[in-house]
């Protein structure tokens, strides 16, 4: 079992999203006891101390962020909480919106509450319904319950919430650019400085947390910093939760302490790869974090290099072999290169084309980008057409250097990070499957059956 | 568009003041969900009821994929291809879609029964592949469960 359970600690059943149910679990004790017993420094000063970081993707200490608001200074502030999940393999903050859409509006109460704020929103990607319907219909339960609105509990504090609803845009899930959507206008992201907690939606100081983030916010105001940092790594605290895709046997939204052992969470707790195939890679955190193969996930098991016989020649920078299994934790995974991201992890069985693996990825970067920044506009598509240029078996000997030439390009030199991200993974697949692009250059077709898809039974 | 602006004073009443432009998404979605898809009139209507210039309206309606200026099928079969649902089966799924509707992505079919799209990553990798239907998330599809779909929408 992957440890301890902070958010997904009980049986989900038809009702469980309900706020009776939520109410019988313990819920809005933790926003009581703020409300009642702490003052609103005290609250910021409990989450620091927690350790806890960002869930969305940057891991970004979440006291550092909140710190910068000074919820007494006679301002306008806001809280948006970011629930436009939309990297791909990502589906973890669904699972809270579903299951546990209190969870969420309480954190959010309490977050309010400590920043000073009386106006909170939750932008919800648009595409999201049942999560759209289980969190509308929690905020008119919260309402009716007299959570939010004005005076709650008798403290004198008052706060709204608005949930806005995207309608089709992955850039939106970046924080300056969810802030431009909520304004009414396109999503294009903003340059910074000045940071959101100075400027943000309507120009106002703004705290963007994302919806796992917040979901952790109760138990700690419940227990205690101290006792949060009892789960997890000194350099990790707590849980996380992991949204497991792809070809593997038991697929789902998992809650896994840091610390716990990756290859040891896909072959037990998940069960192994699909159809008794040896894994090839996974990416652990979403299409945006540079992949990883299976001695990188494993190196303590068999001198195992993936089916890449040409990995001898792989440059230097490429997988170097760490000693230590990989684990659930930011500093494991950057010392392999690559990030736990947004914990959408999507596992690759042996015998799959990463060319093609690719391709979809690349596809996907040249649909969302959002054509502020020239880099990003022209690279993708560049990119994209290349790549769908080898599929095609038309590839040219050029090609892979090329793919590289212009991730490279896109680093650092746009406003958002979609076109580094983007590059991140085109090199992290270069660097590790490197022959497979040149065999496909080289034979016009696939290394292996060019097939994506694994059913299960093989 | 005139007859939905009693919903969208109830939704003020839970925004900041001069929060007027926020409802631009939240309008064209009711607009949608009524019509279809947002007309020029709506556009119009929406301007002047909201105060934003029409050109605001009409780039978030252009950058917005889930926006629409025509009117499509009835059913709208949207089709997950990004990379979880692939490794699922999606391009199985996919071609069997093509095969039953006979057209492509992006057409509608001669009798205005079924649009059929491709979309990104909806968030259903899990229970991959998915296919959605007007709103609703149809998951872990096969081509059997495929085809028993197809024959309950008329």
């Amino acid at each position: 079992m992957s440890g301890g359970k902070l958010i997904t600690g009980f049986a989900v059943t038809a009702t469980s999203h309900t706020l009776g149910e939520y109410r019988a679990r313990g819920g809005y004790q933790a926003l009581e006891r703020a409300l009642l017993g702490m003052k609103p420094e005290e609250v910021t000063g409990e989450i620091t101390a927690s350790g806890l970081q960002g869930r969305g993707g940057a891991a970004f200490p979440v006291g550092r962020k909140w710190s910068v608001i000074r919820p007494d200074d006679g301002e306008t502030h806001y809280l948006c909480a970011n629930a436009d999940e939309g990297e791909p393999g990502t589906f973890k903050d669904r699972w809270v919106l579903e299951n546990a859409p209190h969870l969420l509006l309480e954190a959010m109460l309490i977050a309010s509450y400590a920043l000073g704020v009386r106006h909170s929103f939750v932008y919800i990607r648009g595409e999201f319904d049942l999560a759209y319907r289980r969190l509308a219909g929690a905020v008119e339960e919260a309402y009716g319950a007299g959570l939010f609105g004005k005076d709650i509990f008798g403290s004198g504090f008052s706060c709204d919430v608005f949930v806005v609803r995207g309608a089709g845009s992955y850039v939106c899930g970046e924080a300056s650019a969810l802030i431009t959507s909520i304004e009414g206008k396109k999503g294009y992201p903003r340059n910074r400085p000045p940071r959101l907690t100075v400027r943000g939606l309507y120009q106002k100081p703004t705290v963007i947390n994302n919806v796992e983030t917040l979901a952790n916010i109760p138990w700690i105001i419940a227990h205690g910093a101290q006792a949060y940092r009892t789960f997890g790594t000194t350099k990790s605290p707590g849980t996380r939760l992991v949204s497991v895709s792809g070809h593997v046997t038991r697929p789902g939204v998992y809650e896994v302490e840091h610390g716990y052992p990756v290859g040891r969470f896909i072959h037990e707790d998940c069960g192994g790869v699909l159809g008794g195939r040896a894994l090839k890679a996974v990416i652990p955190g979403g299409i945006s974090t540079k992949v990883l193969t299976a001695s990188e996930i494993e190196p303590h098991r068999l001198g195992h290099f993936g089916d890449c016989e040409d990995r001898r020649v792989l440059p230097q920078s490429a997988g170097i072999p760490h000693l230590e299994p990989l684990v659930f934790e930011g500093e494991s995974l950057q010392a392999a290169g690559s990030s736990l991201g947004s914990g959408g992890m999507i596992v690759i069985a042996e015998g799959t084309c990463m060319v093609r693996v690719l391709q979809v990825m690349l596809r996907f970067y040249h649909h969302e980008s959002c054509g502020q920044c020239t880099p990003c506009r022209e690279g993708m598509g560049w990119l994209h057409r290349i790549v769908d240029r080898i599929v095609s078996g038309r590839g040219r000997p050029e090609d892979v250097d090329r793919l590289y030439e212009i991730s490279r390009a896109n680093d650092g030199t746009t406003i958002c990070g979609l076109g580094d991200a983007a590059g991140y993974a085109t090199v992290g697949i270069l660097d590790k499957f490197r022959c497979e692009f040149e065999y496909f250059i080289a034979h016009g077709r696939s290394r292996y059956d060019g097939c994506l898809e694994c059913l299960g039974s093989s | 568009m005139k007859h939905l602006i009693p919903e969208c004073e109830a939704l003020k009443a839970r925004l900041p003041q001069g929060f007027e432009s926020t409802l631009v998404l939240p309008c064209l979605r009711r607009v949608q969900e009524e019509r279809g898809y947002v007309a020029d009139g709506d556009i119009d209507a929406l301007a002047q009821y909201l105060g934003v210039p029409r050109v605001q309206i009409e780039e978030v309606l252009s950058f917005y994929t889930q926006f629409r200026r025509q009117p499509i099928g009835r059913w709208h079969l949207q089709a997950c291809h990004n990379v979880s649902c692939s490794l699922r089966g999606a391009g199985s799924l996919l071609d069997r879609l093509r095969e039953r509707l006979g057209i492509e992505p992006g057409q509608t079919t001669p009798d205005g029964r079924f649009t059929l799209s491709t979309v990104e990553c909806l968030g259903s990798c899990g229970t991959a592949p998915v296919l959605v239907v007007n709103e609703v998330y149809h998951e872990s599809m096969t081509p059997e469960k495929l085809d028993a779909l197809l024959e309950g929408l008329e």
